[in-house]
């Protein structure tokens, strides 16, 4: 489970979280919704510290990660992460990319990482791109992969960052079909997206944000079919 | 004289004195403090960018920052004879150290002084690489050290390979002072050449053609490497 309490986060003098709350079930598929710049990718990048919170609570099954004498490293290995540019590492190959954080940290043997990254590759058709390295790939190839890279680590829970922003039109498909995939098995998802459907159809939970809060909160029918907030329905009339 | 009896009396000196072993020991030693004088300068220089480049949370890394750019001006500041000069005949008596090879104080210095540049250049380098690339490391749980060396130092390494190779090249060039410090490098060699033809002009102009030479050929093979690694990575 991961409690969010009160969480602040500041750049310089901008505040970009204004005190976020929200409690996040073992499991749960959590939507994020909300105008651009409303600090859905801070709120994102808060939860594995990869921003460190100005103030308030992060609780990860019972650690408050936003205290700064925690090891984050080890809880980050619980929580995996996809970027909205992928980020590969550029130096390494598409199994060594996989295979890389499992080894270096003790979580597999190299026999059995590189026998898994085959099998993931091979779920996600890509098998026959282990020895290539991550330029060769398309966008959707490249954040297939990145997906993959994030499971390898067995994370408790996953935060997507706008999985298909980056990608060209005909190659959102392949990424949204993986990712529901992914939500079939028992992991945590908290996933920034501007593909209302796709919400619609993979969340539990949709939470609308702005200026640093979430403002609405409900199961993607109270949300998308009535919703209550004003700006909600303004911001729903745009997008839809 | 004419030239072909110049380059007679050249020759001849070089066989009858055997002036050979002299060269190429002083080939080897030119080649042996920049080799050397850049990999002390690829490590110590990197250490220094990187503590110029990593976050400045903790007080530690404020402070080594801050010792970093005193390094880089001192060694940037003062020319390399200086450097040398003072190394060996006062910090070296200074410190009581005695019977130290010339040769390896002139490595240590280049090295050294190599890494202030070195730090510049590897500071651009990191920069150049996508913080995206850090914070995919992170992402998974590597720690700053391991995610800077398996990912990030390698991927900048290769966007400075062309300015490091003129980095060899400025040393090789530069290693000509430590004749200074009673290092034998090549201007040592064609020097006593020169002293006993009583011309140095044969043997000057010889030299320059060995540098020409040993440039010519780094230069080839740096663009060589960076072809190869362009092959292999062909990133973005
Ligand atoms: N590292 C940063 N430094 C300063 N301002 C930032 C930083 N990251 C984000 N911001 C600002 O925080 C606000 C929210 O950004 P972000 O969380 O990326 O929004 P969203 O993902 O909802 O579009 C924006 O105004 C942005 O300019
Ligand atoms: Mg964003």
């Amino acid at each position: 489970m991961i409690e969010v309490i009160n969480l602040v986060k500041e750049f310089d003098n901008l505040n970009v979280l204004n005190g976020v709350d929200l409690t996040i079930k073992d499991g749960e598929k959590i939507a994020i919704i909300g105008p651009s710049g409303c600090g859905k990718s801070t709120f994102l990048r808060c939860l594995n510290c990869l921003e460190d919170p100005t103030s308030g609570q992060i609780i990860v099954d019972g650690v408050d990660i936003a205290d700064m004498n925690v090891d984050i490293n080890i809880q980050r290995q619980k929580i995996g992460m996809v970027f909205q540019q992928f980020n590969l590492f550029n130096n390494k190959t598409i199994l060594e990319n996989i295979t890389l954080a499992p080894v270096l940290l003790k979580k597999a043997t190299k026999e059995e990482a590189t026998k898994k990254a085959y099998e993931l590759l091979e779920a996600i058709g890509l098998k026959d791109k282990a020895d290539v390295y991550p330029s060769t790939l398309s966008g959707g190839q490249k954040q297939r992969v990145a997906i993959v890279r994030a499971l390898a680590m067995e994370p408790k829970v996953l935060l997507f960052d706008e999985p298909t922003s980056a990608l060209d039109p005909e190659m959102v498909k392949e990424v949204l079909d993986l990712i529901k995939e992914v939500a079939n098995k028992n992991i945590t998802m908290i996933i920034v997206t501007h593909e209302m459907g796709f919400a619609k159809e993979v969340a539990d939970t949709v939470c609308f944000m702005d200026q640093g809060k979430i403002i609405e909160k409900g199961t993607p029918t109270e949300v998308f079919d009535h919703p209550k907030n004003a700006r909600l329905v303004s911001f729903l009339s745009k997008v839809l | 004289m004419n030239w072909a009896n110049k380059f007679e009396v050249f020759w001849n000196s070089i066989c009858q004195e055997n002036f050979q072993q002299l060269i190429l020991k002083g080939l080897f030693n030119t080649l042996l403090i920049a080799v050397m004088g850049l990999i002390i300068g690829i490590i110590v220089g990197t250490l220094l960018a990187i503590c110029k480049v990593a976050p400045k949370y903790k007080l530690g890394i404020r402070i080594l920052d801050k010792l970093a750019t005193a390094y880089i001006a001192i060694f940037r500041g003062t020319p390399i004879v200086v450097q040398l000069l003072l190394a060996y005949y006062v910090l070296l008596p200074a410190l009581g150290i005695k019977g130290v090879d010339p040769l390896v104080v002139g490595i240590i210095v280049f090295g050294l002084n190599s890494a202030a540049y070195v730090a510049e250049i590897m500071r651009g380098g990191l920069n150049s690489v996508d913080p995206g690339q850090m914070e995919a490391g992170r992402a998974l749980g590597l720690s700053y050290k391991t995610t800077m060396i398996k990912i990030v130092i390698p991927q900048a390494i290769k966007n400075i390979l062309p300015t490091l190779g003129n980095e060899f090249i400025t040393l090789i060039k530069e290693t000509s002072v430590v004749s200074f410090i009673t290092v034998v490098d090549l201007y040592t060699a064609f020097n006593t050449i020169g002293t006993n033809t009583y011309s140095v002009v044969v043997p000057y102009i010889v030299m320059a053609l060995i540098y020409i030479v040993l440039i010519v050929i780094i230069t080839v093979l740096v663009k060589l490497m960076e072809k190869g690694l362009a092959k292999s990575d062909r990133s973005n």
